[in-house]
Order: structure tokens, then C-alpha cells, then sequence
């Protein structure tokens, strides 16, 4: 296992590696990603990059495919 | 900025590192092109030349990612190819720089994606795709100690409650909506393929303790904010569960929008090929889950036949062609077996959503009449997945047609897709092609 860091999903805090996506850290976080054009929850479902349900902001940055990235230390994901 | 090659190759999962490591072998210029962060995959997603040797295919993906680093075959990970701009030539983004990339041989080793089936409370956070729930374990989520169901159809199925429980988590049943007697069907097939029956039963022993029931599915999920309950029936009676995930896909769809924006003739689904795996569309090849769902052990063969073909060695490649039967025919098998029965088209209610990405409830589509009404009149299909998820399911439950695309085929910047030559036809056209 690599050496583990924190980093923040909206309030809270959680610990991953830098093996760990972002949107299984949003998951364990228990937030959901983003807000649905009718506005239900929303969570990661294919985890491969195709369904777009796990975009997010990342470091400011909107519509992340969160499932394709990998944590960094002192990350910051807010849900969208 | 432009590059060119000799051999390009879309997709770094098994059929794609074979035939790029044997076309690079040969001395060819090759460049392989992926959207994730690493060559792999799905079905060695997040395996690196140190993993374990005990995961399942990890012995053939550190054979052939070595064959693959021991040439000078150039890797672009994080690499979406978004259009098809002249003929040998693609624009690819990464990074949200776009570039060109020409070559005298393509070969499309795009894969597959997991089919999912809507009913209520599919669009609830716990609720993800069996395949989905596998890639999110193999990339850091913790599911030690979580109640798990497994539901929905394909071999996968095994595979995946097998992983889970690996990694700790409480797998409360597999749900396989395909009858008992589609599977002893299958199981014959077996025979023929010896590596299968020792995969298939090693799945069996570790499974011991979880029950596998054929014949069922999920016909809703309840929870307010997250899934707390899914609801199963076998067709007569009615049960419930108490769980933490739902872990819900059904079979594999084959990912065609490169082929289709190429031209390549299509087949009761799939790229039409002929020998040596080429396409309708010359210097093009079409390898692994595009020509048909079949695993691991096809895909590498047919992209050991591409590479070789494209390497020139026909021979070779005619010499590998004959056991492609076997193959092909398994494949077709799987395809049977996993047919979808009738009774999933009728779970969804009028509100149940069917397009995630603009929330369209089935009752919206039920008053179109094809995919191209629906994309107009309800923008179905027309959010940022691009129909790659509600296409399939439209496809089964309307019977529509839902496979065209127009470029960008992937989600690019504007900046990408300005610089196209042809913007004004593109325009002109929206309408006529949506």
C-alpha cells in the first residue's frame, strides 16, 4: 500500500492513496457527485469513464470525470 | 500539430497491446491510443507489472505488457479521439489540446461498456453498474463489511461477486435473469473450451456461500438519498433485501462510435470482418469486443491477427485465423444465453428516468416513435454520455435504432472542434443527422 493523505470531499475529510479515483473517494466521503437537471443525486455508475454521472469540480476545476482521476494530496472536490 | 505513423492502434485492452506489440516488433512506427490513465483496459483495469500474479489474467497482461515495453511503441494515455478528419487521419485530445494523427493502419480495439437496464431507483447513488461497482473496488473504494447485491446478466456476474468478496464485502446474492435452462445450454458449449470450464469453476469454489439464483431480477431500488433496499422477483413472487450497493449490469454493448464514424459496415451489431480482421473500410481492422463480446482469449488472438497483417506477415496472421472459429462461435453463444427476457421492459414507470444525463422519463419517450424523434423532441441521448447509456437501453426497450454518431464523438472543447475544415457542413447538417 502506498503512503495515504487526506483530502477534501465538500466538508469532510477523507483518507486515500494515490491509487485511490476520485469519485471512490467520493464515495466513501458519502457525497454524491452532482446535482441532476431535476435535481436527484447523483453517484458514479459505469466507473469506466462513459456514463459522466461522476463529474465534479476538482481544484475549482468543473465537470471532472472523477472516475478517471487519481487523488492528490490537498486535493479539494466539491460536488456539482 | 500533427503526427503520423505507420500503425495506430485505439484502445490499450488486451486486443490492443497485442496487435501493437506485434505490429511494433516488426519494426512498425505504432502509436496506441487510450482514454484511461494506463494501458490495461477494462479487464486489467489498475494492474501494473508488479501486481499480484493470483488476480485473475494477470499472468497474460504482465507477458504482454512487457512484450509491449520492450518495443518503441508510443503509449497516449488520457487520449479521447474525437473525429475523423481526412482519410488516415484523426483528431485526438489530450489534455484539451487536440492534435492529428495520421497513419497508413488503423486498427480499432475499442472494447465494451456495460449495458444497463432502467427500473425505479436505478438513478440512485448506491445503485451503480455491476462492471461500474468492479472498476470503482479496483480503483481505492473500501466495500469491506458492505451488503452487496449482485444482479442483472452475463458471465461477469461471477466474476464480479468474486472480486468483491475478495475485497470484504458481503455479497447477499447474484440475481441472473437468464433461465436455468439458456445456461445448461451454455455450459455444454463448455466443453469445448477447457480454459473456460477451469475459470468458470474456480469462480464456482470461491462463490461457495453466495447464492447464485438464475431466473431473477431486480425489479426496483428504494432509498431516499442513497440506496437502503432493492426488490427482486423470480417472476412469481416478490422479496426484498437490505443492502448497501446494488450492483446491476447487464451484459456488454459493443463501443462502435469509432467504427461507425469511420464507415465500417455493421453486422447484427457488431463490425463486420473479414480475415485478418479488417473492416469494410480499407487499412482499417477492428478487433476484440467490437466484433463480437467473447473475453480476453478472443481479443488477444484477433489483435495478434491485426498486428500481424498490419506487420505484413500474412502467413502468420492466416496461421492464428484458424482457431478464430472457436471464438467467434463462443461468442455467439454468450450472446444467446444472455438474451434479455421480456419481462425487464415493463419496470419502469411513467416517472422512472430513462436518459440520466437530461433527466427523460419513460413516459416522454413513450410518445416518440424512433431515437431520432426522441433526441429532438425530448433531447434524450443528447447530454454529455452522448447516448452511450440510454442508446442500448432505448434499443431494447422501443426497439429503436439508436447507433449514429456525429463528431466530436466524445465530449471536446470548442477549440477541438472549430478547427475542423468542414464546421459549415457540419451545421448544415445537425438536423438532418441527429
Amino acid at each position: 500500500m502506498t503512503d495515504s493523505f487526506i483530502i477534501k470531499v465538500n466538508q469532510s475529510e477523507v483518507r486515500v492513496t494515490s491509487e485511490t479515483s476520485v469519485a471512490a473517494a467520493m464515495m466513501m466521503a458519502g457525497a454524491h457527485c452532482r446535482i441532476s437537471v431535476r435535481g436527484e443525486h447523483r453517484a458514479p455508475l459505469c466507473g469506466m469513464g462513459i456514463c459522466m454521472e461522476c463529474r465534479a469540480t476538482v481544484n475549482g476545476l468543473k465537470h471532472q470525470r472523477t472516475c478517471q482521476l487519481l487523488c492528490a494530496p490537498a486535493m479539494e472536490v466539491v460536488t456539482e | 500539430m500533427s503526427s503520423m505513423f505507420d500503425v495506430v492502434v485505439v484502445g490499450a485492452g488486451p486486443g490492443g497491446i497485442a496487435s501493437a506489440a506485434i505490429a511494433a516488433e516488426a519494426g512498425l512506427r505504432v502509436c496506441l491510443i487510450d482514454d484511461n490513465r494506463g494501458p490495461g483496459g477494462q479487464i486489467w483495469r489498475g494492474m501494473r507489472p508488479q501486481s499480484n500474479t493470483k488476480r485473475p489474467h494477470a499472468r497474460e497482461f504482465i507477458d504482454w505488457n512487457e512484450r509491449l515495453g520492450g518495443t518503441t511503441c508510443t503509449m497516449w494515455a488520457d487520449t479521447q479521439v474525437i473525429d475523423y478528419l481526412a482519410p488516415n487521419t484523426l483528431r485526438v485530445e489530450r489534455d484539451g489540446e487536440s492534435c492529428d494523427v495520421s497513419y497508413r493502419k488503423l486498427i480499432i480495439a475499442t472494447g465494451a461498456r456495460e449495458r444497463f437496464l432502467p427500473f425505479p431507483g436505478w438513478t440512485l447513488p448506491g445503485v451503480t453498474g455491476a462492471g461500474g461497482l468492479q472498476a470503482l473496488v479496483k480503483s481505492g473504494l473500501e466495500v469491506a463489511e458492505k451488503r452487496v447485491v449482485v444482479a442483472g446478466t452475463g458471465p461477469l456476474l461471477l466474476a464480479i461477486a468474486a472480486g468483491l468478496r475478495d475485497a470484504g464485502a458481503k455479497v447477499l446474492a447474484i440475481y441472473e435473469q437468464s433461465p436455468t435452462s439458456r445456461l445448461i445450454n451454455l455450459s455444454l458449449t463448455l466443453l469445448s473450451h477447457p480454459g473456460k470450464i477451469v475459470e468458470g469453476i474456480g469462480y464456482a469454489l470461491t462463490l461457495r456461500g453466495i447464492p447464485y439464483r438464475t431466473g431473477c431480477w431486480v425489479t426496483s431500488a428504494e432509498g431516499s438519498t442513497h440506496l437502503t433496499q432493492v426488490t427482486v422477483t423470480n417472476g412469481r413472487t416478490r422479496w426484498t433485501h437490505d443492502c448497501d450497493y446494488l450492483a446491476s449490469g447487464f451484459h456488454l454493448v459493443p463501443n462502435l462510435e469509432l467504427p461507425l464514424l469511420l464507415g465500417c459496415a455493421i453486422s447484427d451489431g457488431y463490425v463486420k470482418t473479414s480475415e485478418f480482421q479488417q473492416s469494410s473500410v480499407p487499412d482499417v481492422a477492428c478487433v476484440g469486443e467490437v466484433t463480437g463480446i467473447g473475453g480476453l482469449d478472443k481479443a488477444l488472438l484477433e489483435g495478434e491477427i491485426a498486428g500481424w497483417f498490419a506487420a505484413g506477415r500474412e502467413n502468420k496472421a492466416r496461421e492464428l485465423s484458424r482457431r478464430l472459429r472457436k471464438f467467434q462461435d463462443f461468442a455467439h453463444r454468450l450472446d444467446q444465453a444472455f438474451a434479455l427476457r421480456s419481462e425487464l421492459r415493463n419496470l419502469c414507470q411513467p416517472e422512472t428516468i430513462v436518459c440520466r444525463c437530461e433527466d427523460i422519463a419513460f413516459s416522454s419517450l413513450q410518445r416518440c416513435t424512433s431515437w431520432r424523434e426522441a433526441k429532438l423532441h425530448t433531447r434524450c441521448g443528447m447530454g454529455a454520455c452522448q447516448g452511450r447509456i440510454c442508446g442500448p437501453q432505448t434499443e431494447f426497450l422501443f426497439d429503436w435504432r439508436s447507433v449514429s454518431v456525429r463528431p466530436p464523438i466524445y465530449p471536446a472543447s470548442v477549440s477541438s472542434v472549430a478547427g475542423r475544415p468542414d464546421t459549415a457542413r457540419g451545421a448544415s447538417e445537425t438536423l438532418e443527422h441527429v
